[in-house]
């Protein structure tokens, strides 16, 4: 089940397990931040976590592409395979684990420089383009895939900084599908937006899970409701409970989930 | 009187008002302070500020203003004609002034009787040699007209002494009384101290214009004087200097300008790069142990003087450089002097400069940036070249022009490292010389201050100030648009 | 489903990521280097400093070691006192020429007694082994204590430098052809009084504590009296920098309001920062010197430059210090009734104390190794020989100050002289050093964090 990824027999009906973690500690310092998370991501599905602030969700997401390791103190211990392998066995190289899980963030960060620059910064470094209509080609579908094509193709170098939030977000999805990742991490990319941004990223997200799989940490219950069809609940540093999403809102298993989603923890 | 004793009458003056100014506002309350209207305290610094600031006023203005009509007036009495070849009025001038201190100092110690100094008949060949044998200095021979010339000068001084105590104590006085008329219960003494003190504060916050002010002055004023002596097309236009105190210099600013500009150049060559990797290996990389380590290691850097940079130029760098390229070694170069010996040494001084801007604009960079960059598998290094030096690159170039500006303007340095021959030269290892060593040996030099090789040196400066100022003007301004775009 | 709908359009990269592809290798080898550059960096500026660090100790330290030579020298009545009443005026009558004889006389028994095998025989000869001022310094012992005119004193004399540079290293044998101050034949004597410890090296109080001496005898110069032109300064910049520079930054931080005059002000005062330190000096020159009238080379005129130039440095550390006084504390006050000038006297600045501080600590200490300015107002070397008799003197007469102490010797052409230069740096580091300690001190232990 883990093996062989780039088999071209693939049967999009039945889901494949894209990230398996098992028995996943994260310590900050002294701080016992993630407790013994077990979790099975699924390729093509959109996989949101849930939970009040703090609970470490965005902690545990950014155990998935080795974020983490940019911060010292912080320490990861257990089991955590994508497509069977461990991603913190010592052979693996961080830089190539990235570009492989993509990740967009809570705010826009476009990089200063011009849209296309922007889109171009992951394929550049990567070496995925042969030549500069090569180059030109990631970039134009790769905006077209973060749905943002129409609205810049006429000032691609124009500065990346200068759209609007709900555009710059999309760039920044944009940005991270030019790599041509697996799985998207996905980190509350809409809790800078406005309700309209936040309704086109939403689509663009149900948009992508036709190629990826995505993970996306959101504060709000409605919002994981819309887009995602697993679930996982996390409280306190633990998971609390893992399923359907349907299943989830409508008849949680756990009594914390009930709480949470009728707002009497958050 | 010397002024500080009136100084420190004007004081004690004051302190007597603020002991008086409480005990009558204490006594028009009948003892009870509450009656009053502000704390006594109040009453008694409404005094003593009332005694202390229109009385000091008066002095520091006399002590600027007199003498200049003391010289205005002795230099009407000097006639055209004892005005020599080659010499000027203010070079007599001076020469009166000398005089006139000298025949006060010899009077001081007993050496020439006061009666002697103040004969305006006394023959002044005699005079010179009782002033000489008085051990006073005395440049030439006395000639009547800048001896009785001097003894007027002397005169004035003494009234003029008179005079400023009389009005100092006066005003002193007046203050005094209308502080005291003033202390009654009723009196908002509060609100007075106050507002005073604000408008004190006011006056030493406005010292940095007046300093600016001074500095602008003093340079457009001599400057002037100087291209009235001396070509102003010539001084910028010569690509020769050549000051010879007899006359007949040339005075061309190119070479000099070519040496501050090369050895700033070899400075920014060392300091850049290394101040630019440190910053960004320090803020990206380094471990916090290595930070709380090396980066104070490179901030003593900043604190040691610039003299002994130029010793160290010219003792360790210098004698260094001769070993590898003089005539022992490759044959290039010939005294320790040379471009590159003050341009590493200021390269030295310039790297925790270079480093610790650039530490506080790479710092600037929002993480969120970084994290963008990480996120899409770029190596550390990766994001340092294309995400963070280019989001911090206009904030870097503010940083390398204030490095620049400070080259430029650094003297002891080049002074003891670079030597005093002016040359339009490529080779760095050759002796150069620069503005702010003119500056320091035209000045220091035995040149009259009237004469142009003196004077060019406020024309240097003028050029240094407007060079370094444009410079820090376009860094700051620089630096402030980017500070702005991520707060 | 079926594979139709397939993303055809996305190549899957499909790799393994425990196996680093050739691109990749590349991409952390530039890592590698890069990191190696940054390191590579850092070890740059650490090793200057070191080799700076290193210079300044290895050439400075000898300066605070001399060489003596211990000797009786008979003090001949005959000579220094013909009317043998010892009268201290009769006993000024007699020059330090009047001296010499007797010392190299001195010189001469000790060398003869102690067996030393030389050529020379004259005591005039042994001129060449001790420093010119040593009769000066005899002179004055004897005009202070007549009684000892006519005894044998046991006196200990300052050694020719070139003596003292051949103990310490600097003068070397194979130099004596193009020496003119010492030859083969007394150094031969140096080697053999070193042996039989008639002359050795000591502490060398007279170089921390003394004056300036000629250019031709480095072996007297001191740097002590510069210490004072130093000191005097710092009194002024002190007394000076620090009120003007805490009731400007009150002023701008507490009461100025926004309008053209305060940005005048906070303009100048960022350019001012910037300005370089020489202009300062031309500004003393021109300002205090030629127009007002304030003599030359006083540490008065040096401390006004001074302060002029370290005013930004304490108003924008003090700006600092007020501005990390959170506004809770002046609300605080004005909500008790305070007025606005009550609550920054009473709270406000006495809370930012430490700060302002520090500050000016930091000032100072930029300002005592300053040097270029004082150039320009004439505080060169040699110009005090004695401390000034009074505080009006000390402010008020020519003086010289460390640094540009330090920048005359550098200038001699004599090389006993840079061994005092580097000297001469070890005691300002010394006195910057400490500062700046204090200032970490204060800092640490006063600093309030909101």
């Amino acid at each position: 089940m883990y093996d062989a990824p780039h088999t071209t027999e693939r049967d999009v009906t039945q889901t494949e397990i894209k990230i398996a973690a098992k028995n996943v500690q994260v310590y900050y310092g002294d701080t016992h931040a993630i407790k013994d998370v077990d979790v099975q991501i699924e390729d093509k599905t959109v996989t949101a976590f849930i939970g009040p602030s703090g609970c470490g969700k965005s902690t545990f997401l950014r155990t998935l592409n080795r974020m983490n390791d940019t911060i010292d103190i912080c320490r990861v211990e257990g089991d955590i395979r994508i497509d069977g392998e461990d991603i913190y066995d010592k052979r693996v190289d961080p830089v190539q684990l990235r570009a492989k899980v993509g990740m967009v963030f809570q705010k826009p960060n476009p990089f200063p420089k011009s849209i296309y620059d922007n889109v171009a910064y992951g394929p550049r470094i990567h070496g995925l383009a042969k030549n500069k209509t090569d180059l030109d080609e990631i970039v134009e579908r790769a905006l077209k895939r973060g749905a943002i094509w129409n609205e810049v193709k006429d000032r691609l170098h124009a500065p990346g900084t200068g759209l609007s939030g709900g555009q710059q977000q999309r760039l920044c999805i944009a940005r991270a599908v030019a790599t041509e990742p697996e799985v998207l991490l996905m980190d509350e990319p809409c809790s800078a937006l406005d309700p309209i941004a936040t309704s086109q990223v939403e689509e663009l997200i149900d948009e992508l899970r036709k190629d990826y799989s995505v993970v996306i940490v959101t504060h709000s219950m409605q919002q994981a409701a819309r887009v995602s069809q697993k679930t996982a609940f996390f409280h306190l540093g633990n998971l609390v409970e893992y399923g359907e999403t349907g299943k989830i809102f409508t008849n949680p298993e756990d009594p914390r989930t009930e709480s949470y989603i009728t707002g009497r923890i958050g | 009187m010397p002024a500080y004793w009136l100084f420190l009458i004007v004081l004690a003056i004051a302190a007597v008002g603020f002991v008086l100014g409480r005990m009558r506002a204490l006594q028009s309350a009948k003892g009870d302070s509450r009656a009053l209207h502000s704390l006594k305290g109040y009453y008694g610094w409404n005094v003593a500020l009332k005694v202390l600031i229109p009385a000091l006023l008066v002095l520091v203005v006399w002590q600027l203003a007199y003498p200049l009509y003391t010289n205005a007036t002795v230099a009407g009495l000097i006639p055209e004609a004892s005005v020599n070849d080659g010499s000027s009025a203010d070079l007599v001038l001076a020469e009166v002034r000398r005089t006139a201190n000298g025949l006060e100092a010899a009077v001081a110690s007993g050496q020439i009787a006061d009666t002697q100094a103040r004969d305006t008949l006394a023959d002044p060949v005699a005079m010179t040699d009782s002033l000489r044998s008085a051990g006073q200095i005395v440049t030439s021979e006395l000639t009547t007209p800048i001896l009785n010339a001097a003894q007027h000068y002397r005169a004035m001084g003494e009234t003029g002494a008179l005079i400023r105590t009389v009005v100092v104590l006066l005003v002193a006085f007046g203050g005094l009384f209308w502080g005291l008329s003033d202390s009654y219960k009723d009196f908002r003494a509060r609100n007075t101290v106050e507002q005073t003190v604000k408008y004190l504060l006011i006056a030493a916050a406005s010292i940095a214009i007046l300093t600016t002010l001074g500095i602008v002055l003093s340079l457009i004023g001599n400057t002037i004087r100087f291209f009235n002596l001396y070509p102003a097309s010539e001084f910028f236009g010569s690509l020769t200097w050549q000051p010879s105190f007899g006359g007949g210099s040339e005075l061309g600013i190119w070479p000099l300008l070519w040496g501050t500009l090369y050895i700033s150049f070899v400075a920014l060559l060392v300091a850049v790069p290394i101040g630019l990797f440190a910053a960004v290996y320090l803020s990206e990389y380094a471990s916090p142990k290595l930070r709380a380590f090396a980066k104070p290691a490179l901030e003593v850097l900043a604190g040691i003087p610039t003299i002994v940079y130029g010793l160290f130029a010219l003792l360790t760098i210098g004698p260094l450089l001769i070993s590898v390229f003089g005539p022992d070694g490759a044959g290039w170069m010939t005294g320790t002097r040379s471009v590159m010996t003050a341009g590493i040494a200021m390269g030295i001084m310039l790297i925790p400069f270079v480093s610790s801007l650039s530490d506080d604009i790479i710092n600037a960079v929002p993480q969120a940036m970084r994290d963008g960059s990480y996120g899409l598998g770029a190596t550390k290094s990766e994001t340092v070249k294309q995400v963070v030096l280019p989001a911090a690159l206009p904030g870097i170039v503010g940083a390398v022009l204030l490095a620049a500006s400070r080259a430029i303007g650094e003297t002891m340095i080049v002074v003891l490292g670079a030597g005093a021959a002016a040359r339009l030269s490529l080779n760095p290892l050759e002796a150069m010389t620069t503005v702010t060593t003119r500056i320091v040996s035209q000045l220091t030099g035995d040149a009259d201050f009237a004469s142009p090789e003196a004077l060019v040196a406020f024309a240097l400066g003028m050029t240094l100030f407007v060079l370094t100022l444009g410079l820090n003007v376009f860094a700051l301004y620089i630096v402030r648009t980017y500070r702005e775009q991520y707060d | 489903m079926t594979d139709a709908s397939m993303p055809t359009d996305t190549p899957r990269h499909g790799k393994s990521i425990m196996v680093a592809d050739a691109h990749t290798k590349k991409r952390n080898a530039s890592e590698k280097r890069f990191q190696a550059y940054g390191l590579a960096a850092i070890g740059a500026g650490v090793f200057f400093l070191l080799v700076l660090l290193g210079a300044i100790l290895s050439n400075g330290l000898s300066a605070f070691q001399q060489t003596f030579i211990e000797v009786p020298v008979y003090l001949d009545a005959a000579k220094l006192d013909k009317n043998g009443n010892r009268d201290p005026e009769d006993l000024k009558k007699v020059s330090t020429f009047g001296y010499n004889p007797l010392i190299q006389n001195a010189i001469l028994e000790q060398v003869q007694a102690a067996g030393i095998d030389t050529p020379l025989d004259k005591a005039s000869e042994m001129k060449a082994l001790i420093s010119a001022s040593a009769a000066a310094q005899l002179r004055d012992r004897v005009i202070a204590n007549p009684d000892l005119v006519g005894e044998t004193v046991d006196f200990r004399i300052l050694a020719a430098s070139r003596v003292d540079g051949y103990l310490k290293g600097r003068v070397q044998r194979e130099d004596l052809a193009r020496d003119k101050n010492i030859d083969a034949v007394h150094l031969d004597i140096v080697d053999q009084m070193r042996e039989r410890g008639l002359l050795a090296k000591a502490f060398n109080w007279e170089f921390v504590f003394g004056a300036d001496a000629s250019e031709s005898r480095p072996e007297q110069a001191g740097i002590g009296i510069a210490m004072l032109g130093s000191f005097f300064m710092m009194l002024v910049v002190l007394a000076l920098a620090l009120p003007i520079g805490v009731a400007a930054s009150i002023y701008l931080e507490e009461f100025a309001p926004q309008n053209w005059f305060t940005d005048l002000i906070e303009v100048n005062i960022s350019n001012l920062a910037a300005v370089p330190s020489i202009v300062f000096g031309i500004l003393g020159l021109s300002v205090f010197i030629q127009f007002a009238g304030l003599p030359q080379s006083a540490p008065l005129v040096g401390g006004l430059v001074l302060t002029l130039m370290t005013l930004p440095t304490i108003i924008i550390s003090t700006r600092a210090a007020l501005k990390a006084v959170p506004p809770s504390i002046r609300d605080a006050a004005l909500g008790i009734g305070a007025s606005k000038m009550q609550s920054v006297f009473h709270h406000v600045l006495p809370l930012a104390m430490p700060g302002i501080l520090t500050g000016t600590i930091i000032g100072l200490a930029q300002a005592l190794g300053e040097t270029a300015p004082l150039l320009l107002i004439g505080m060169v070397g040699y110009i005090a020989t004695n401390a000034p008799d009074g505080l009006v003197e000390g402010f008020m007469s020519p003086n010289s100050a460390m640094p540009a102490q330090i920048y005359e010797w550098a200038k001699r052409a004599d090389p006993a002289y840079y061994e005092r230069a580097w000297g001469g740096i070890i005691i300002l580091l010394v006195f910057l050093l400490s500062m700046n300690i204090i200032a970490i001190i204060l800092r640490r232990r006063f600093e309030r964090r909101w």
